[in-house]
């Protein structure tokens, strides 16, 4: 089977969609003629043509805007942004116009915002932001963090085909330094709203996604070596819709959880997941739940520093051993 | 008739210029070149943390106009990142720059950001954010602090040709135009945006046409002209120090190496690159002074050869320096961060 790495794997699912339905179509910035900033869509102008792939000026707003106008008219955009810190400039688009428009004026909205999020790339704060956050508290938007190449391409395709707005964020950390089996021939389509469980255990629960599910497996490792805990990991992949079913059976199982995610601690998704527990699981919990987040600050640029803001293996593994001995 | 020996005297300077000053803007254009290539020998030993940006080919352009605003009086310039050379015409230090690329702890932004982004209104210069058009109105309202309070002082702004697609770059020019700030806005048409060219940023014929969208006028020069250029961004800088409000400039000129150091410039074709290596800036410079006798090849080399010391020193001085500990991460986000937080940052 073919090696394929989590950026490959995102251009194939592109590819094929674009393959089977000539509604596809990609628009943002330097992604034609020279392939996108990390050459995610290289080659496709080549394949489908600059009708399809749009070489748009620096305007996130317009680029959302229109990609949305089009979506009300059958065509399935999907929109990069050449850094996902830069969706901040389509904020209003997205918060109130995408969102709204089906539950408003029953307009369908079928489109995709993608591009690169995170850290651990000495990107400074405006080259490696998260801003699952700053969306998840707006309904009417799905948002999904692949962390596999299978579902890095599972989840474009799926995104695609959703007849609801989706934000794909993938993790530039792991553009190439993911690679997996996946065979040419198999039609991948990851559910959206559906975690994955990436490592069982019965100990304790690490509750992630993105990069940051290599760091919890790299944590359970460590613990199952060094403390003989069973650590059992969630992707949840998906993060609106939440996949509470999965985050549940595994609270019921372990009873101690920990929630880990890249972005900072105040306001941030772990806060959301926390009281979803409480409110579903709060009698199975032998421990408060924990989350291990970045610190509250902009990510700075010095290696130093982005290292001691952003979570770390260690700081999961000492996370975890507090909970266990709770 | 004159006799062969008698040499003719040099023509007059333009725009007022004194021959030290002439010597001035040859020191920052080269300091630029010269800083920018010790930056990118640091870039290939793995020395400078993230990317590197050049400005080769455009360094008229930034120290032209640099020069013409008046920092005695408290003007404020906004740099992007092809102008490291109008940071340095401010007082910009190579130190400073080294180690902000370089992430150490004494940088200016203490390796909390990157590249050229830093500055203070002190320093007349303030540092960019990396998002596109965010500039413009903030030096607006560094324009409108300068209005309100009566003061003689202007703002001068950068925008890139990609930049003016943006949406804060319309709603910050229209704002200056509106209130008549004492804004100059200088739009540096450098061909490209990335990979993307000029046509597809906009649709007009120059960027000066979008002016009457605002209501203001603009001119256009040839950015590879230091001389031109200072001399037009200096009219704009005394029209809006006399209250006639916001000038477009464009300056003509071409992105000579990659968007970032990583970039292959693959979209970019030899036989433009080299039309424009041709005129180079310093090299058309460099002949102007010469064969008008304001200077001499001798004075031009005594200032590289300063130039090169400077600089040797300076990365002497910040190669061996530590970078920021960890523990400065999470202090000043806010001058008083509440005490629940540092409270939890305590408890870990
Ligand atoms: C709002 C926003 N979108 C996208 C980017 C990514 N980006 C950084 S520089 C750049 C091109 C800028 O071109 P231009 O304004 O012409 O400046 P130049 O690099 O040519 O000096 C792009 C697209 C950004 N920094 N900000
Ligand atoms: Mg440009």
């Amino acid at each position: 089977m073919p090696e394929v790495t989590y950026l490959e794997a995102i251009r194939q699912g592109m590819w094929e969609e674009m393959e089977r339905d000539e509604n596809v179509f990609i628009l943002g910035e330097d992604v034609g003629a020279y392939g996108g900033a990390f050459k995610v869509t290289d080659g496709f102008l080549e394949r489908f043509g600059a009708q399809r792939v749009i070489d748009t000026p620096i305007s996130e707003a317009a680029i959302v805007g229109a990609a949305a106008g089009a979506a009300h008219m059958g065509l399935r955009p999907i929109a990069e942004m050449q850094f996902i810190d830069f969706i901040s400039c389509a904020y209003d688009m997205l918060t109130n116009y995408v969102a709204t428009a089906r539950y408003r004026a029953g307009l369908p909205t079928p489109m995709v915002v993608r591009g690169p999020s995170g850290g651990y790339v000495r990107g400074g704060p405006f080259h490696s932001q998260n801003p699952e956050a700053a969306f998840l508290h707006t309904p009417g938007l799905k948002i999904v963090c692949p962390a596999t190449a299978r579902d890095a391409k599972g989840l474009i395709k799926a995104a695609v085909r959703d007849e609801d707005p989706v934000l794909y964020f993938e993790h530039k950390y792991l553009y190439r330094r993911i690679k997996e089996d996946l065979p040419a021939d198999e039609e991948i389509l990851t559910p959206i709203g559906k975690a994955r469980l990436a490592r069982e255990g019965h100990d304790l629960t690490i509750v992630t996604w993105s990069a940051m599910v290599f760091k919890a497996l790299e944590a359970a490792e460590q613990l199952a070596s060094e403390d003989g805990l069973s650590v059992e990991v969630i992707d949840l992949r998906t993060l609106l819709p939440m996949d509470d079913q999965a985050i549940m059976a595994s609270v019921r199982k372990t009873n101690r959880v920990l929630i880990a995610h890249e972005d900072t601690r105040t306001g941030g998704v772990a806060g959301e997941i926390t009281a979803r527990i409480n409110n579903d699981a709060f009698e199975f919990l032998d421990a408060p739940v924990k989350r291990v987040a970045a610190h509250d600050v902009p990510l700075p640029y010095a290696p130093a520093l982005e290292d001691f803001v952003l979570p770390q293996t260690d700081d999961l593994v000492a996370a975890a051993r507090w909970l266990a001995a709770y | 008739m004159a006799s062969p020996n008698s040499v003719s005297p040099p023509p007059a300077i333009p725009a007022g210029l004194s021959v030290e000053q002439l010597l001035d803007l040859y020191y920052y254009m080269r300091l630029t070149r010269s800083l920018e290539e010790r930056l990118v020998a640091l870039y290939r030993q793995a020395k400078v943390v993230g990317g590197l940006f050049r400005s080769l080919g455009q360094e008229a352009d930034a120290v032209g106009s640099a020069y013409a605003i008046d920092q005695d009086k408290g003007d404020i310039l906004s740099p992007l990142i092809r102008n490291l050379g109008s940071m340095l015409v401010c007082g910009a230090t190579p130190v400073e720059v080294l180690r902000q690329y370089m992430a150490k702890a004494e940088s200016p932004t203490h390796g909390r950001d990157l590249n050229i982004h830093y500055g203070t209104p002190q320093q007349g210069f303030i540092g960019q954010i990396s998002h596109l058009g965010d500039m413009v109105p903030v030096m607006g309202g560094i324009a409108l602090s300068f209005k309100m309070r009566g003061e003689d002082r202007v703002a001068l702004v950068y925008v890139g040709d990609g930049a003016m697609s943006t949406g804060t770059f319309h709603e910050g020019i229209n704002f200056a135009a509106v209130q008549r700030l004492p804004l100059v806005v200088i739009a540096e048409n450098n061909g490209y945006a990335f990979s993307t060219p000029t046509a597809k940023q906009s649709a007009v014929k120059h960027l000066t046409d979008k002016a009457a969208a605002y209501g203001i006028p603009s001119v256009r020069a040839d950015g590879n002209d230091v001389l031109a250029v200072y001399e037009v961004t200096r009219r704009a800088v005394d029209r809006a120090r006399s209250g006639e409000g916001v000038t477009l400039i464009e300056l003509e000129t071409y992105r000579r190496k990659g968007h970032a150091e990583h970039d292959d410039q693959s979209y970019q074709s030899a036989e433009e690159m080299e039309r424009w290596e041709a005129d180079d800036p310093i090299d058309r410079y460099i002949r102007q002074l010469t064969t008008s006798g304001w200077s001499t090849p001798a004075a031009l080399a005594d200032i590289d050869r300063r130039i090169a010391d400077e600089l040797a020193a300076a990365v002497a001085l910040v190669e061996p320096e530590a970078g920021p500990g960890a523990g400065t991460a999470l202090s000043g986000v806010c001058l008083d961060p509440p005490e629940a937080e540092r409270e939890w940052y305590d408890r870990g």
